[in-house]
């Protein structure tokens, strides 16, 4: 894992100190709320419904039990006991007060954390696979290159006032768990022809009220070229960036307004201007720097173990529970005798995302005692456990069955990505977390779900698309209508390497109606589906829409005949 | 004819612990809503807000929202924004203003405010 050096250290103190300075004289009316908000913003801290927010960074999502026990302290001892795992691979506080924040932030300097740049209009924290280092499938781990841009895009003079906010994911897999499609910029590691590890660099892709899927910008970018080439789209896109209309000041718009081939012959051009003028990229940092920034990712020593764990399979044959979690909470390692575990925050009728003090001690624990100290944060609001023995599966499930954490539904229909909606957010226009919470129930018949098979519910409680509901198999967005909660479902998203933006199935619909719904939609899929293995998403792939919206809307069903 | 003018109060967040205020008919500060100070005609709110605006010591984002009054004249929220404002998080009903907690209403109890 990365460690911070010297510079991290006076960096973070000096920004907590700053921010102290700055939030006392707010409070002494040296600054008025209107200078004061950008600069709490800069520091993660908001303005919810019912107090301040402050939203930490995790940065890829990568963090260690010292970290997590440090998450849970604060959430005990300032908050109210729990935090919420988010989207970003962030975690938000819902209840922070403003004097304390100095000493929240200081705390999480101690263990190398910080909330720098977790909101305003700059680049934002780095997200990346939250399977990196451990995934079969891997070309290689992601994380070096998430940390190298996470030090570029840190206090980056140039792009402290983007037009808007800024995001960039990195997968060092071909599939995709980073969702590098729906970012402003996405980086997908690939090797060319030569064998050598590049990028595919992927720009103008977005969520919120325009979702746009990313394009491709530059099909092959050699490692080394990555930050002039990054500074390169920066500049065109806070140069041309929309700062007239904030609804259309995203790069995803300017990409979309400019058309791809012009926006690539700018961005090559300050590319070649670049390396010529400046002799050589500007902002290369040396090879020896790479190479300690990769040190810090060596991957752990992995003992050698056969593929099959004996103890494993006993265990497994006398106790179900444990067989279900483990096949659905596990995926495949690219060390013989590992496993990746997913720890679901998704139990039945829980807030998606939602931890208590208490399950972070233990998630901590188990990351200490049996991950290489390592855990990881995922986009689906789940905590994952790297670098797992197959032989210890049975005693890390026994652990999280007591602490409520044992659900065995990852990537499952009650595997629900929610944000926070109305319940908390001040932007909300209706809530999320709720219709979740309903929906878990209704499936939460572990041979149901098992039969539905992989399928994804998104949530988001405002047109800003937070829970990602574009790219949800089935999207819910809720929204305001006639001064009710009125929701409208999208159906055949895709957040994967295949991404797709889901279709609208029709009008809104009151929280009470989703329910029923959805269980309509579901069953109409499980009749019409080819064979138990075709996922809902093929089958809307192969039949259309059509099915689905008259399973959602019956009472159409006459009219049309 | 001019559109029938909805009863409305003045609601913010606290500056130091974030959770609702409503400004009361002293031009302070209180956590009831059945407390706050009620414009009934247009002249009212914008002096209610005028009021309320300067008051950036105390209060974050001071605005007026609707409400409605019941039969004893105690005002309560229409919108279901505003519901959720003075509740707290629908699924957590033992936090925010419906789970009673003196001791995160110090600090503005302390200035006065309450
Ligand atoms: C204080 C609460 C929050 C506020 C005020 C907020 C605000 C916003 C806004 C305004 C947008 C739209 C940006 C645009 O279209 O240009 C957005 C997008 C997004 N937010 Fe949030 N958000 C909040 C909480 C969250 C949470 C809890 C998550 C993670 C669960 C999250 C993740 C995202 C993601 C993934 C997007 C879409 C990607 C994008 O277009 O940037 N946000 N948010
Ligand atoms: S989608 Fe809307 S309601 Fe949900 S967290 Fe984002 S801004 Fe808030």
């Amino acid at each position: 894992m990365y460690r911070y050096d010297e510079f991290d250290h006076d960096y973070v103190r000096s920004r907590v100190a700053e921010f102290r300075d700055q939030t006392q004289r707010r409070i002494d009316g040296a600054l008025t709320e209107d200078e004061y908000k950008p600069l709490r913003l800069m520091n993660g801290l908001y303005l919810q419904l019912h107090a301040y927010m402050l939203r930490v960074a995790i940065p890829y999502g990568t963090l260690n039990s010292r970290q997590m026990r440090t998450l849970a302290m604060i959430a005990e001892r300032w908050d109210e006991g729990y935090g919420h795992f988010t989207t970003r691979q962030n975690i938000q506080y819902n209840w922070t007060k403003l004097t304390d924040v100095g000493d929240i932030l200081d705390a999480l300097a101690d263990v190398e954390m910080h909330a720098i740049q977790t909101s305003g209009n700059c680049i934002r924290n780095v997200t990346a696979d939250h399977f990196a280092g451990a995934a079969a499938d891997e070309i290689e781990d992601p994380r070096p290159t998430a940390e190298l841009v996470r030090q570029w895009s840190t206090a980056h003079p140039e792009f402290a006032y983007l037009p808007r906010k800024f995001k960039v994911a990195v997968t060092g897999s071909p599939n995709d768990r980073a969702v590098t499609k729906a970012h402003d910029i996405g980086l997908r590691m690939l090797r060319n022809e030569a064998g050598e590890p590049g990028f595919e660099v992927i720009v103008g892709g977005g969520m919120g009220r325009t979702p746009m899927i990313g394009k491709v910008i530059r099909d092959f970018l050699p490692k080394d070229h990555l930050l002039p080439y990054l500074e390169s789209i920066l500049r065109v896109y806070n140069l041309h960036g929309r700062r007239d209309n904030k609804y259309k000041a995203r790069i995803k718009i300017l990409v979309h307004e400019t058309g791809l081939e012009e926006m690539q012959a700018q961005v090559e051009a300050e590319f070649a201007r670049q390396m010529r003028e400046e002799g050589g990229p500007v902002v290369s940092p040396n090879p020896e720097h790479i190479a300690q920034i990769a040190a810090y990712f060596a991957p752990p020593d992995f003992a050698k173990l056969p593929a099959q764990s004996a103890k494993l399979t006993k265990a497994i044959a006398t106790d179900p529970a444990l067989a279900a979690w483990v096949e659905n909470n596990t995926a495949d390692h690219r060390a013989s005798g590992y496993t990746i575990v997913t720890i679901s925050m998704k139990g039945m009728g829980d807030a998606p995302g939602d931890a208590t003090t208490a399950q972070m001690r233990v998630m901590a624990d188990l990351g200490e005692r049996y991950s290489h100290d390592e855990l990881r944060i995922s986009h689906e609001q789940n905590v994952i456990l790297p670098h797992v023995k197959l032989d210890d599966l049975p005693e890390i499930h026994a652990a999280l069955q007591k602490a409520g954490l044992a659900a065995a539904n990852a990537g499952l229909i009650t595997d629900i990505i929610a944000c926070p909606g109305l319940d908390y957010c001040a932007l909300a226009t209706a809530r999320s977390i709720p219709v979740a919470q309903d929906l878990s129930q209704r499936f939460a018949e572990p041979a149901r779900a098992k039969a539905i098979g992989n399928f994804t519910i998104k949530i988001s409680g405002c047109i800003n698309a937070c829970g990602h509901h574009h790219v949800g198999h089935v999207g819910i967005l809720g929204l305001e209508k006639s001064g009710i909660e009125s929701y409208q479902i999208t159906l055949g998203g895709d957040h994967t390497e295949t991404l797709a933006i889901g279709e609208r199935a029709g009008p809104g619909m009151t929280a009470e109606e989703v329910g029923p719904a959805i269980e309509r939609l579901v069953d109409a899929y499980l009749d019409v589906r080819d064979s138990d293995d075709e996922r809902f998403i093929d089958t809307f792939r192969r039949l259309g829409a059509d099915p689905f919206k008259a399973a959602i809307y019956p009472e159409n069903n006459c009219a049309a005949a | 004819m001019a559109k029938a003018f909805k009863p409305q109060i003045i609601s913010a967040n606290d500056l130091y612990v974030g959770d609702v205020v409503y400004m009361n008919s002293g031009g302070g500060w209180t956590r009831k809503l059945a407390e706050a100070a009620i414009a009934h005609d247009a002249g009212d709110a914008e002096k209610l807000l005028q009021r309320a605006v300067p008051q950036q010591g105390k209060v974050v984002g001071p605005y007026l929202a609707d409400v409605a009054l019941d039969d004893d004249g105690r005002p309560f929220p229409t919108h279901f924004r505003e519901k959720f404002r003075t509740r707290g998080p629908s699924i957590r009903p033992d936090l925010g203003k419906q789970a009673i907690y003196p001791e995160r209403h110090e600090p503005l109890a302390a200035r006065g405010g309450i």
